[in-house]
């Protein structure tokens, strides 16, 4: 089927590799890929900030690319989040209300669409690690995303997953909470990354780069040796 | 920024410092967490019963007029005087003339959040009275002067030792480290209290309407014996505290005894009818009832959040809440912290001064997934910043995502700007950390990730 692939702003600018295993691990199960150049982002800083009007002017640009996509995959809990279930109220009472109903019926986060829709758990991947798996809160509470991304993981040759005990407690990223209130959220980062050290795992796996991005900025800050990875990209090793 | 949101910047950062205090009581919300997993264990259905409790809460909260006006009239009906204050200082000025008319000198007060929320201890001694509190907890922040830290355990922030240093300070008790003898010191302090005090005051769980009696859930008993030695008594209710009828106990009793303390039931539940009838041995001879709105109906006009008014009160959003876990309950300045608190203190006091808590939150929803009576917490976080955004936005933060609506909607300036963050990269190295670092705020604790050399979209454009 030809998939529209939707590539958040940070993992275009600071986590392309993610996105780019995406493509290829989805070019190899055979479909074909698009990805909109004009959608960058899908409007959540602004939209949790309370600035809808602003968010609006965003999403909007992310309808319209994605009108006539047939299915749509996202590689970010969060933003399959905003697509999925805040673009119907960000929209509601507005022209594209219908348009944000389609659109967030269509969309999927990744590891949720090889499993749930294509009900493919084995990809062939090999990368022979120790690994611990971080549930990101938007795709673990608004999605419901918690078999998915381990039934991926648990077909990947070589790589033992060691579950941490605070898996579902939120890194502190927020968005722009992590920014705003800093020492809650390094705060709350701490608690994670104490756990996922106490596993001995050598990666963090995560179906979010942006929950990554705050752990990986704590870990290196403290000296550690426990490097992040996105899921797809662990999926898309030989 | 409103003063309280700065005192909460100032103190949520002391918290967050205190690395010691944040460990004590992580693992001690850890036990409480194993603990009401275990009770939960003992509902059949779990998700089941957090649906109908919901739907009996929406059904109470949406008809409150008829279910307090039942109430209300079966109280009355056996002889309880009750009273509407809509505001605090009405539910202060009722709960003094009645102490007044009574010429009281001494209260005995068992746990009420709405007591906190209205000042009435303050009231009450400027009046010259003197109130003890009788919750063990509770009896212990009143003789540090500070408010209850959690709205189920108000004392949770302190250690034994810390306890026993201050029943040595103000009690002059021998020190010791034994759970039970700080529960004795305070006992045998409070005993006299009960049979001296004239006036009893209680808050309440629940009120139930087909029944007109009030439902008073602990675990000392100290609340008991508030009710029933003074001769007068005064119950303080939160208008929103209704269920319909008195079988819904049978669901709101161990849920509120699961996800408040972790327990199956609570020890002490007590149904309260009225005042003492010709022929009974016990109870006071007068009971006033007082109902107190206090913004409670503008919540209930707010169709969108209306829900909050389901809340029962038992904390577990606060236990589960990362940030409640990480800055304590006394940072939010408020006498609801955690969740529930962020969300209906902008209700209570005002959007502009209390906009701050809705804010610091990163919306995880551990909270919504944990409520008993299933509010919708985190989304209405979202709404709150929504609604203070839109009534009064801030310059340079809408200004500042207009920018960013411009750079992602359009490709070559969204391109252009990788690629000036690309050249700049080198040089943020040079001033981070100074004041002039852009990205202070982030790199304080944190490194910043880099930009890659290549962006997804360049691998993508060159790839066709
Ligand atoms: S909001 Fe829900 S979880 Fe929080 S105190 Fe109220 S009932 Fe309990």
């Amino acid at each position: 089927m030809t998939v529209t692939l939707f590539i958040p702003c940070f993992v275009d600018a600071l986590f392309p590799q993610a996105g780019i295993s995406m493509v290829q691990i989805l070019e190899r199960l055979g479909h074909k890929i698009v990805c909109p150049e004009a959608i960058a982002c899908c409007g959540q800083p602004a939209f949790n900030s309370g600035y809808w009007d602003e968010s609006r002017v965003v999403a909007v640009k992310v309808l319209e690319q994605l009108r006539d996509a047939e299915t749509v995959v996202i590689g970010s809990g969060s933003c399959g989040a905003m697509l999925k279930n805040f673009y119907p109220g960000l929209f509601a009472d507005t022209p594209h209300e219908k348009l944000a109903k389609a659109v967030s019926e269509r969309t999927w986060e990744f590891s949720e669409f090889l499993v749930d829709k294509l009900g493919v758990t084995d990809l062939g991947a090999r990368f022979p690690h120790k690994v611990t798996f971080h549930d990101g809160c938007h795709g673990l509470r608004e999605l419901h995303i918690k078999k998915p991304p381990r039934a991926l993981l648990s077909h990947v040759q070589g790589l033992e997953l060691l579950e941490m005990t605070e898996a579902e407690t939120c890194c502190g990223f927020g968005g722009t909470f992590a920014a705003k209130f800093p020492m809650i959220s390094a705060a709350m980062g701490e608690v994670k990354c104490a756990s996922a050290i106490e596993t001995g795992a050598e990666y963090i796996v995560s179906n979010d780069s942006s929950c990554l991005m705050q752990i990986q900025g704590l870990l290196s800050r403290q000296g550690n040796a426990l490097k992040t990875i996105h899921l797809a990209e662990v999926l898309n090793q030989e | 920024m409103s003063t309280f949101a700065s005192q909460f910047l100032q103190d949520a950062g002391r918290a967050t410092d205190n690395s010691d205090q944040r460990r004590f009581i992580r693992t001690a919300l850890g036990n409480y967490e194993i603990a009401r997993d275990r009770h939960k264990g003992s509902f059949q259905d779990w998700q089941g019963a957090r649906q109908l409790a919901a739907g009996i809460k929406w059904e109470a909260v949406n008809h409150l007029d008829k279910y307090l006006e039942q109430f209300v009239l079966k109280l009355e009906s056996r002889g309880t005087k009750v009273h509407w204050a809509s505001t605090g200082l009405q539910a202060r000025e009722t709960i003094l003339q009645i102490v007044r008319k009574k010429k009281a000198h001494s209260i005995i007060k068992s746990k009420a959040m709405t007591s906190e929320e209205i000042h009435l201890n303050d009231a009450l001694e400027k009046e010259g009275l003197q109130v003890v509190e009788s919750d063990l907890g509770e009896f212990i922040v009143q003789l540090r002067h500070e408010t209850p830290y959690h709205i189920v355990f108000p004392c949770m922030h302190l250690r034994r030792g810390e306890i026993s240093a201050l029943f040595q300070r103000e009690l002059g008790s021998a020190p010791t480290n034994d759970p039970e003898e700080l529960t004795m010191i305070a006992r045998r302090v409070l005993r006299k209290k009960y049979i001296t005090a004239d006036v009893g005051i209680t808050g309440a769980n629940f009120a139930i309407a087909d029944a007109g009696m009030v439902s008073i859930t602990e675990n000392e008993g100290n609340a008991r014996l508030t009710a029933a030695l003074p001769k007068t008594l005064i119950t303080l209710i939160g208008i929103e505290k209704i269920l319909p009828r008195l079988e819904d106990l049978a669901l709101f009793l161990p849920m509120l005894a699961t996800m408040g303390a972790g327990q199956q039931l609570t020890c002490y539940n007590t149904l309260y009818a009225g005042p003492r009838q010709p022929g009974e041995s016990d109870g006071p001879e007068e009971w006033h009832v007082v109902l107190l709105d206090n913004h409670r109906t503008q919540l209930l006009a707010d169709t969108e959040q209306r829900d909050a008014l389901h809340c029962i009160r038992c904390g577990a959003c606060l236990n589960v809440c990362p940030i409640f876990r990480n800055v304590g309950g006394h940072a939010y300045g408020t006498t609801y912290s955690g969740p529930i608190g962020s969300v209906i203190t902008p209700h209570l006091r005002g959007l502009q001064d209390w906009k701050h808590l809705s804010n610091a939150s990163s919306l995880c929803g551990a909270c919504t997934e944990t409520c008993p009576v299933k509010i919708d917490l985190h989304h209405h976080l979202l709404q709150n910043r929504r609604n203070a955004a839109q009534e009064k936005p801030a310059f340079l933060e809408r200004f500042a995502y207009q920018i960013f609506s411009l750079l992602v909607t359009k490709p070559a300036l969204w391109s252009l700007a990788k690629k000036m963050g690309r050249a700049m990269q080198p040089l943020h190295k040079i001033i981070q950390g100074t004041p002039l670092d852009p990205a202070k705020s982030w790199t304080q604790s944190r490194e910043l990730p880099r930009l890659a050399p290549e962006s997804f979209k360049d691998w993508w454009r060159k790839r066709r």
